[in-house]
């Protein structure tokens, strides 16, 4: 599922609501996500899951085509704990359908 | 603090002028609907945020760690996030809190 056809099955469950919308709601609260992360903020969807940052330690790196050391600073990734809710559901119907994009 | 489904409303009623009851439902119903998705097998990818995969885990061995006692891990589906670029990119520029 892309992020259209999200939006598309949206628009298909709030008929009072023009697609233009629910394209936009939806650009809004993916923006709200990555402003809260990006700014070190947590996210908390009950039965959904949680988004937080991890922090990555300073390391010594290495260039691979030139073999060179680097020096990386530490730095943040975010990270996705998924809900009891969320992982229940997922596993329950494993068997009936494969995985697909 | 976090940010909760009720911060999300709220910013869809002040910013796009949804009502608060369609605000609340938008909200509710973008997370359903990406679980529903997941429920089905179909992974999801929002461009601009990321990619929720789905992985398919063989069971394995496990250990409680507390008591040190061998019991196995059954065969499961797991969800993984994986951040898009620019979500990588924006998170790697916050500096910390110290």
């Amino acid at each position: 599922m892309t992020k259209s056809e999200l939006i598309e099955a949206l628009a298909k469950q709030q008929p009072y609501l023009a697609l233009k919308d629910v394209e936009l709601a939806v650009k809004c609260l993916v923006e709200q996500m990555n402003q809260a992360l990006s700014s070190g903020e947590r996210i908390e969807i009950r039965g959904f899951g949680s988004f937080s940052l991890h922090l990555r330690a300073p390391r010594i790196g290495r260039n691979p085509k030139t073999g060179e050391t680097v020096a990386l600073s530490k730095k943040y990734v975010p990270h996705f704990k998924p809900g009891k809710e969320l992982r229940d559901r997922v596993d329950a119907l494993r068997e009936k359908h494969d995985i697909a994009d | 603090m976090a940010l909760t489904k009720a911060d999300f409303a709220e910013k869809l009623f002040e910013e796009l002028g949804l009502n608060k009851r369609e605000a609340k439902e938008m909200v509710e119903l973008f997370f359903e609907e990406i679980k529903a998705a997941l429920e089905t097998g179909e992974q999801v990818k929002i461009s601009g945020f990321g990619k929720f995969e789905l992985r398919d885990k063989s069971s394995r061995p496990g250990r409680n760690p507390k008591t040190g006692e061998e019991i196995p891990i059954t065969a499961r589906r797991v969800v993984t996030f994986r951040a898009g670029q620019k979500l990588k990119a924006r998170v790697e520029a916050y500096a910390g809190t110290q």
